[in-house]
C-alpha cells in the first residue's frame, strides 16, 4: 500500500512537470493557432540557463530566478524576431520553420556550451528525503516540484479566469478577429502569451535539470509527450492540459511500476521483463488513440470558435 | 563538343574508381557523433587519432585514411553507414561500434563481404557465441564479462541479495544475465527500462527500495548513468542500499556525477591508472593533445583497435589482400595493449583481467577513477563454446 502511495507521487510529479510544458504549448497552439515545435528547445534553454546561472551566482534560488527571466526574454525575442511573421501562414510552414529552430538551438548550444552537457547540482537542503506519511520517505526535490507546479497551475488558473488579461486570452482563443476589431492590441497579447509559454517551458526544463542531465536535444523526447497531452486534453484548454498531464504521468509511472508484476502472472519471468517496458511505453499512446476515437476534440475542449 | 563529353565521362569514371588497393590503408569507423552520446564517439575518435599519431599515421609503410561515420545510436542508421563504408568506400577494415544493437544490425554486411570488423566496445553475447566470425575481432569484452566480475566482487563482499536495473536492449539483457551468472546471493527483483528514451527512474528506484534488497546493481552507459546516480542520491537511497555498477561511471560521466559517484564501485578491464608503459603514454599524450579531457575505456579500446589493425597490416607488409595471414596475426594479439597483455579466445574475444575500480579524490582534489584490486584474472567469456570456430 505504501508502495502505491510512493509510486502515485512519482506519477503525480512526472505529470505535473509535463503539465508545465504542455500548458505553454496549448496556450500558444490554442490561442495563437501556432504550431511551435521549438517549444522543446525553450525547455532545453531553461535548463542550460539554470545550470549556467546557478554556477555563476553560487545560489540555487537566484540562479533559477535569473534563468526563468532569461527564458521569458528569449521567448519574447524569438516571437518578435522570427515567429510573428509566420502567424498568417499555414501549419506546415510553421512546422518547417520551428523545426529549423530546433536545429538552430541545438547547434547554438553546442557552440556555446560544448557537446558534453552540464549538470545542475542541488543544494544540500533539497537532497534529503522527507517523511510524508509514516514509513514513506520521498525525495525533497521531487516534492518541491509537485508544490511549485501546483502553485503555478493555481496561479495560471487565477490569471486566466479572474484577470482582465486572462479574459483577453480567453477571448483571443474563441475569436481572434473579433477582439482585434474591438481595439485590443492583439500583437502585444500574442507576444505576452508566447513569452509566458516560453517561461513555463523553461521552468519545466530547469526543474527537470537536477534530476536528468542538461544536454543537447533534451527537449525533443518530452515534446512528443506534451503534444500527446494537449491532444488528449483538448487543444487550447489549460484545464484539459492539467487533467491529461496528470493522467499521462500516472499511467506512465504506474504502468512501469506494476505492469511487470502483472505480466509475470501470465508470462514467464524473462518474457515479462522484456515485454513490460515496451507495453508500458505504449499505454499513453493507446490512451490517446482511444480519446481520439471517442472524443476527437479532447477530454476538456476549449470553448468553441 | 563530343570530345568534351567523352572527357567528362572519363573523369566521372576515374572518380568512381575506388582508390586501387595498395595505395592507402582505408579504415571505416562507425560510432555515435551526434545526440547526447556523441561525447563517447568523440572520445573514441580522439583515441583512434592519437593511436594513428603514435604510429606516424602509417601502417606497413602506407598512409592511413580513416572515414568516420555517425550511427546516431540507431541500428538502422549504423547498418546503412556500414554498407556505405564497405560497398562504396571499399574499406580494408571497419572499426568502432559503441552499441550492441547497432553492431548486431551491421554484422552481416561486414562478414558477408569478408571485411575485418574490430569492435572497440560492443560485445553482444551472440557475437561471442553462434554469430562469431573469422572476420570479427573485439578489443573490448563480451558484455557479460564485466558484470560477471561485479557479481564475483559482490560475493567477496558477502552481499546476500540484489535488485537489478538495466535498459531494455541487447547489452542491458547481457549485463543483467552476466551478474546473475556469478552472483551467489538472491536476486530479489529485475527491472528493464525503455532505452534510450526513459530518463526518469523514480518508479524503479521506489521498487528497489521497497524490495528490501541489500544492494542494487545497474548498467547505464552515457548520460543515463548520470541521471540514474542523481536520482539514486536524491531519493536518499545511497545511505541505505549500496550500489554496484557496470559501465555507469567513466571519465565522461564523472564530471557530471560528481560527489554522487564517490565510493560507488564498478568493474573494468581498463582503468586510466593501470601501471604499464603503453597506458601511461596513452593517457599522458591524450590529456596533452585534448586539453581538459580524460580518456575513457571506450577510448582505450579504440586505441587498441588501431594498434591491432596495425599489427595485421605490418605482418603482411601492407598487402591487405592477404586476409588469412592478417587473421592469423591478429589472433596472436601481437601488440602492446594499454590494458596490458591479453590473449584471444577461439571466438576472437579477449581473455583478460577485470579490475575493481572506485571513485576517489586525487591529489588535486579532483574526482578520479582508481584501480583498487584485480577481481578476476584471465577471464574468458561464457559463450566461447557456442562459437563454431575452434582453435
Amino acid at each position: 500500500m505504501l508502495v502505491l502511495v510512493e509510486q502515485s507521487l512519482n506519477g503525480l510529479q512526472f505529470g505535473l512537470l509535463l503539465f508545465l510544458l504542455a500548458a505553454g504549448l496549448t496556450l500558444v497552439f490554442g490561442i495563437m493557432d501556432f504550431v511551435n515545435l521549438a517549444h522543446g528547445s525553450l525547455y532545453m534553454m531553461g535548463a542550460y540557463f539554470a545550470a549556467t546561472f546557478v554556477a555563476w551566482t553560487n545560489s540555487f534560488i537566484l540562479g533559477i530566478l535569473l534563468a526563468l527571466g532569461a527564458t521569458l526574454l528569449l521567448g519574447i525575442a524569438l516571437e518578435f524576431i522570427a515567429l510573428r511573421h509566420l502567424y498568417g501562414r499555414d501549419h506546415l510552414d510553421q512546422v518547417l520553420a520551428t523545426f529549423g529552430l530546433i536545429l538552430f538551438f541545438n547547434d547554438a548550444v553546442r557552440l556555446i556550451w560544448g557537446p558534453a552537457g552540464l549538470s545542475l547540482p542541488l543544494p544540500a537542503w533539497l537532497t534529503v528525503p522527507v517523511q510524508i506519511v509514516p514509513g514513506v520517505f520521498y525525495p525533497a526535490y521531487r516534492l518541491s516540484i509537485i508544490v511549485v507546479a501546483l502553485a503555478v497551475a493555481a496561479l495560471l488558473y487565477i490569471v486566466v479566469m479572474r484577470t482582465r488579461i486572462g479574459m483577453l486570452i480567453r477571448a483571443g482563443a474563441s475569436n481572434r478577429e473579433m477582439i482585434g476589431a474591438l481595439g485590443i492590441n492583439i500583437k502585444l497579447l500574442f507576444t505576452l502569451v508566447f513569452g509566458l509559454g516560453a517561461a513555463l517551458a523553461g521552468l519545466a526544463g530547469l526543474m527537470q535539470a537536477p534530476i536528468l542531465t542538461v544536454q543537447i536535444g533534451m527537449g525533443e523526447n518530452i515534446l512528443i509527450l506534451a503534444f500527446v497531452i494537449i491532444v488528449i486534453g483538448g487543444i487550447g484548454s489549460i484545464r484539459g492540459a492539467f487533467m491529461a498531464a496528470i493522467f499521462v504521468g500516472m499511467i506512465d509511472t504506474l504502468g512501469r511500476a506494476f505492469l511487470p508484476d502483472l505480466l509475470r502472472m501470465v508470462l514467464s519471468s524473462a518474457a515479462a521483463s522484456t515485454a513490460a517496458p515496451a507495453l508500458s511505453s505504449m499505454l499513453i499512446y493507446l490512451l490517446m488513440a482511444i480519446v481520439l476515437v471517442v472524443r476527437p476534440e479532447g477530454l476538456f475542449p476549449a470553448a468553441k470558435r | 563538343m563530343k570530345k568534351a563529353f567523352w572527357l567528362a565521362g572519363a573523369a566521372v569514371l576515374a572518380l568512381a574508381q575506388p582508390a586501387s588497393a595498395g595505395d592507402t590503408i582505408k579504415i571505416g569507423f562507425v560510432s555515435t557523433f551526434s545526440g547526447p552520446t556523441a561525447v563517447i564517439g568523440n572520445d573514441m575518435r580522439n583515441s583512434f587519432e592519437l593511436a594513428l599519431d603514435h604510429l606516424g599515421r602509417k601502417m606497413g609503410g602506407k598512409p592511413v585514411e580513416v572515414i568516420y561515420e555517425d550511427d546516431g545510436q540507431k541500428p538502422d542508421v549504423g547498418k546503412q553507414k556500414t554498407e556505405k563504408l564497405i560497398q562504396s568506400d571499399k574499406v580494408d577494415f571497419i572499426a568502432g561500434y559503441i552499441w550492441s544493437n547497432v553492431l548486431l544490425a551491421s554484422l552481416k554486411t561486414a562478414v558477408d563481404s569478408k571485411t575485418f570488423l574490430i569492435s572497440a566496445n560492443a560485445g553482444p553475447s551472440q557475437l561471442a557465441g553462434e554469430l562469431c566470425s573469422p572476420y570479427v575481432f573485439s578489443t573490448s569484452w563480451q558484455n557479460d564479462q564485466t558484470p560477471q566480475a561485479v557479481g564475483t566482487y559482490m560475493n567477496q563482499k558477502g552481499v546476500k541479495s540484489v535488485f537489478l536495473i538495466g535498459p531494455n536492449y541487447a547489452a542491458g539483457k547481457d549485463m543483467l544475465a552476466g551478474v546473475k551468472s556469478t552472483f551467489k546471493g538472491q536476486v530479489v527483483g529485475e527491472e528493464y527500462t525503455v532505452w534510450p528514451s526513459q530518463l526518469d527512474f523514480s518508479a524503479e528506484l521506489t521498487k528497489a527500495k521497497n524490495s528490501k534488497a541489500e544492494s542494487i546493481f545497474v548498467f547505464y552507459p552515457g548520460a543515463a548513468g548520470v541521471q540514474f546516480l542523481n536520482q539514486y542520491a536524491q531519493a536518499g537511497i545511497k545511505a541505505q542500499i549500496p550500489l554496484y555498477t557496470a559501465f555507469t561511471i567513466d571519465e565522461l560521466s564523472l564530471p557530471l556525477q560528481k560527489e554522487n559517484a564517490l565510493g560507488v564501485p564498478g568493474a573494468q578491464q581498463w582503468v586510466n591508472d593501470l601501471p604499464n608503459a603503453e597506458n601511461k603514454k596513452f593517457v599522458e599524450d591524450y590529456r596533452k593533445k585534448f586539453t581538459g579531457l580524460r580518456p575513457t575505456f571506450y577510448g582505450a579500446q579504440s586505441y587498441d583497435a588501431a594498434n591491432l589493425i596495425n599489427s595485421a597490416v605490418v605482418a603482411v607488409k601492407g598487402d591487405t589482400s592477404k586476409k588469412d595471414e592478417m587473421k592469423a596475426e591478429m589472433e596472436k594479439a601481437n601488440f602492446k595493449s594499454v590494458r596490458g597483455p591479453f590473449k584471444y579466445g577461439n571466438n576472437h574475444i579477449p581473455i583478460q583481467n577485470f579490475y575493481l575500480q572506485d571513485v576517489v579524490k586525487d591529489a588535486d582534489g579532483q574526482l578520479a577513477l582508481k584501480t583498487v584490486a584485480t577481481i578476476v584474472k584471465d577471464d574468458q567469456d561464457r559463450f566461447a563454446d557456442k562459437c563454431p570456430m575452434k582453435k
